[in-house]
């Protein structure tokens, strides 16, 4: 067969589109396979090794950790910064270890030549602790202190004693917490509302609303109550004092790998293990946990340890906020425009200009939601519902409902041409159908073709979803930090809290991966904020086009 | 028009065709000055931008009777249907002159509510269009849209057009499934039945069976003969065999202009104009 021959044939066309498809599913799927075993391998017990390090001055050191990753670099590279190497060898191979003890050491990863190291082992006794503060730990167990007092000697009973002392911990721990963020949030939620009380009585007076001793009424009645949350406030102060006493009862000693004791106290363990010494499932149950762990938990250590929970709650908050706010907008422009509007010149226009709002920058946008919404809208909220908070603005700076105001926008147009197109699919006999039965337009347009054409907006509010759930850079300008203090749903009315500053997904990664002084502590953790991420919009994907379907389901026939 | 050279073939002569159409349907002769009318078109033009698609057309309609138009496709047949329900209407460049009264009121003057128009001329359109609900709902859609809430009165009505319509024995078991799972007939009769719903005066069928197949289209027919005590009926039908069965009077119109207009019987089997018996024996064109 004849080169010309295969042309005409059309086979090279169905090369080029295949391979064309297969190189897009390779390099979505290598991305994901990236991302899933940098980011989820972390959370695996890495088994501790301990060797002697031969230092460039002829000493030798004791290495304790984790293998991170290796590498085989030139030696020229070496030597040219600085380090001496063998003069036989061409490349050498060398391990990042990850030696944690940061408030030992000050380093917690660190380069070892392979040349240096003398024999791995595994010892069964090393420990692995993560702690609250400071990073990990690795050591092996001494002895066990109870207000000071020795109450276990030796790996085995030290381990042994270890652990119930840690579960105790962790459930001080946890009532600490639950006081911290649930009653004292509380309280100062409470006496935030007094406060303000109190500054509204003295404005009213002022501007000559009610009288002095209408005021001074108010204001005592106010004192009372602030009094009366002083107290709570102290009890529960009181409360946390002693669970702090209770906590710090238990402290345990270990030898680092230079030969010092090292004291841990038993409060800064999150969990403790031994990996050398466990089998797969137990393993498999260490990483389950922290996994878990990581999900549900709040972020530690400038957000490069701990979890990613506010950040997922965040980015589900404010997609869903957006989603209500951009789907009505959305569907009533779209109806407007292929309905109701006169086709023509000026149609058109606005028709273009909207469909090129999604080819806008978003970082424009971002700039006009903190001009437009936090400053002007916000502002003049301020003004007009909450003149007692001023100067310090309620909704008058960057926040959750602006945020989604703000992605609402950006996303926009993507609803208006889906429900645009879906609505122009609707077939004209139906329409006719239902006018010839003596409906009247807006009758027939809301019994009929609307219903038809819901599955056509699903499908512009799934890809909304996936272009909001994934922006960040207009974010970070209109409400999205690195730590929020609280999050944007709690038990306090109004149990929603629009104008609190929320989380997100994406700008934690660029956060931990980019902002984060410990880099390689961070790095895991960018990948498996990454996945998260990934993870939560495709299933935001799929509980929409879930719906979706069932509408074309129920709408069958006549829909797309 | 694509029937036409088929016709031809099977019906040689006009006479034959007449003779063998007229044999089992038991038509007799009917005479238009004794009818009542419900229908009066006068002097009807009616321009799409510069373009005229009707030209002076005037015709009764007598009541309780079917009326079928038939004529080559373009011949404006269709375009007269949507004049008496003002569907026409929803062409932005449509323009009407002269008048066409309903129970001698006219429908195009200002004051007429469209909605109230379309709810006493009901009309089926050539292919199947039911909504995107279940049947039960389709049927209900006229009177829901008037407001009709009790359960009672509705099941009543919807039962009373499915049976009108023969559909009843079919769907009566399933009213709550979507009406897409019906099949094309199955479809067009609820079509009819949710226009009979409304109980209408006058009953619009725009070629209702020619997306159907044969069984269909003569169970259509047999419901429009069934209909026609009760209801006003007017077809457009290009198919020739079926105008002559199902109709009592039938007009024949060529390029916008109404040919002939008289009972059927007369017009097929002794047609005064020489067009209108070049069209039905097939000569046309």
């Amino acid at each position: 067969m004849t080169i010309r021959k295969w042309f005409k044939s059309g086979a090279p066309w169905i090369w080029l589109n295949a391979g064309a498809i297969a190189v897009s599913v390779i390099m979505v799927v290598g991305l994901l396979t990236l991302i899933l075993v940098r980011g989820f391998g972390h959370f695996w017990p890495a088994p501790i090794l301990e060797t002697q390090v031969t230092t460039p001055e002829g000493g030798s050191v004791r290495v304790v950790g984790a293998l991170v990753r290796s590498e085989t670099i030139p030696t020229q590279v070496m030597r040219e910064s600085g380090m001496s190497v063998p003069d036989d060898q061409q490349v050498a191979t060398r391990h990042l270890i990850k030696q944690g003890n940061r408030d030992v050491t000050g380093r917690d990863f660190r380069w070892y030549p392979e040349w240096a190291m003398s024999e791995w082992r595994y010892p069964d006794a090393a420990l692995w602790i993560e702690r609250r503060e400071w990073g990990d730990f690795y050591g092996f167990p001494l002895r066990l202190l109870e207000n000071g007092r020795v109450i276990a000697e030796g790996e085995a009973r030290v381990w042994e004693a270890l652990q119930p002392r840690i579960e105790r911990a962790n459930r001080i721990h946890e009532e600490i917490e639950s006081i911290q963020r649930g009653e004292i949030g509380r309280v100062n939620y409470l006496m935030e509302r007094v406060r303000l009380d109190q500054r509204r009585a003295q404005m009213a007076f002022e501007q000559g609303e009610i009288d002095a001793a209408e005021r001074d009424r108010r204001l005592a009645e106010l004192d009372v109550r602030q009094q009366e949350l002083s107290a709570r406030y102290g009890e529960l102060r009181q409360q946390l004092e002693d669970l702090y006493d209770q906590v710090d009862r238990d402290v345990l000693v270990a030898r680092v790998a230079d030969g010092r004791e090292w004291q841990v106290p038993v409060a800064q363990i999150v969990r403790a293990a031994q990996p050398n010494a466990m089998g797969v499932f137990q393993k498999l149950g260490l990483y389950g946990e922290r996994l878990w762990n990581f999900f549900t938990g709040y972020p530690r250590e400038a957000n490069t340890e701990g979890g990613i929970f506010p950040a997922i709650f965040g980015t589900v908050a404010m997609v869903f906020v957006m989603s209500i706010i951009v789907t009505p907008f959305g569907v009533l422009a779209a109806i407007y425009l292929r309905e109701y509007a006169r086709q023509g010149t000026l149609l058109r226009m606005i028709r273009i200009s909207v469909y090129n709002l999604a080819g806008v920058p978003s970082i424009v946008f971002g700039v006009f939601g903190l001009g437009f919404f936090v400053y002007f809208v916000g502002g003049a909220i301020d003004e007009a519902f909450f003149p007692a908070a001023l100067p310090s603005p309620t909704f008058g700076t960057p926040g959750l409902l602006w945020a989604s105001l703000t992605l609402a926008l950006l996303t926009l147009p993507v609803v208006i041409v889906a429900t645009e197109e879906g609505l122009a699919r609707i077939p004209s006999t139906v329409r006719h159908g239902s006018l010839a039965l003596g409906a009247t337009k807006s009758e027939t347009l809301w019994r009929v073709v609307v219903p038809l054409a819901t599955p056509a907006m699903m499908t512009g509010l799934i890809l909304a979803i996936a272009r909001a759930a994934g922006e960040v850079a207009p974010l970070m300008l209109v409400g999205v930090v690195k730590l929020a203090p609280t999050l944007p749903v709690d038990g306090n009315f109004p149990y929603v809290h629009l104008e609190r500053k929320i989380m997100h997904l994406g700008f934690h990664i660029y956060d931990v991966g980019f902002q984060s002084p410990n880099v390689e502590a961070a790095q895991p953790l960018v990948y498996a904020t990454a996945m998260s991420l990934v993870v939560l919009i495709v299933v935001l994907n799929l509980t929409a086009i879930n719906i979706r379907n069932r509408l074309r389901e129920k709408y069958r026939g006549e829909s797309d | 028009m694509d029937e036409t050279p088929t016709m031809t073939e099977q019906n040689p002569a006009s006479h034959g065709l007449a003779a063998g159409l007229f044999e089992n349907s038991g038509a007799k002769r009917l005479n238009l000055e004794s009818e009542t009318i419900t229908l009066e078109v006068d002097h009807l033009n009616l321009f799409y931008g510069e373009e005229q698609a009707l030209k002076d057309i005037s015709l009764k309609i007598p009541k309780h009777r079917v009326t079928a138009f038939i004529g080559p496709s373009g011949c404006g047949k269709s375009t007269l249907l949507r004049c008496f329900n003002r569907m026409n209407d929803l062409v932005d460049a449509c323009r009407i002159e002269g008048s066409i009264r309903l129970d001698g009121k006219d429908i195009y003057e200002r004051k007429v509510d469209v909605a109230e128009l379309r709810r006493r001329v009901g009309m089926v359109f050539q292919k199947p269009n039911p909504f995107p609900k279940s049947i039960y709902e389709n049927v209900a859609y006229g009177l829901r849209l008037q407001g009709v809430r009790e359960r009672k009165v509705l099941d009543e009505v919807v039962e009373r057009s499915l049976k009108a319509a023969a559909l009843w024995d079919e769907v009566k078991d399933r009213l709550n499934q979507n009406a897409f799972g019906l099949s094309g007939g199955q479809q067009q009769r609820l079509v009819i039945a949710r226009a009979i719903a409304i109980e209408p005066e006058v009953i619009l069928l725009d070629e209702p069976a020619s997306a159907l197949d044969p069984i269909s289209t003569a169970k259509i027919e047999e419901l429009i003969y069934e209909l026609k005590d009760r209801y006003t009926i007017l077809i457009v039908t290009h198919n020739m065999q079926q105008a002559a069965r199902v109709s009592d009077y039938t007009a024949y119109m060529y390029l916008g202009e109404l040919i002939e207009f008289g009972d059927t019987m007369s017009l097929f089997t002794n047609p005064e104009q020489k067009a209108t018996e070049d069209y039905i024996t097939g000569r046309y064109g």
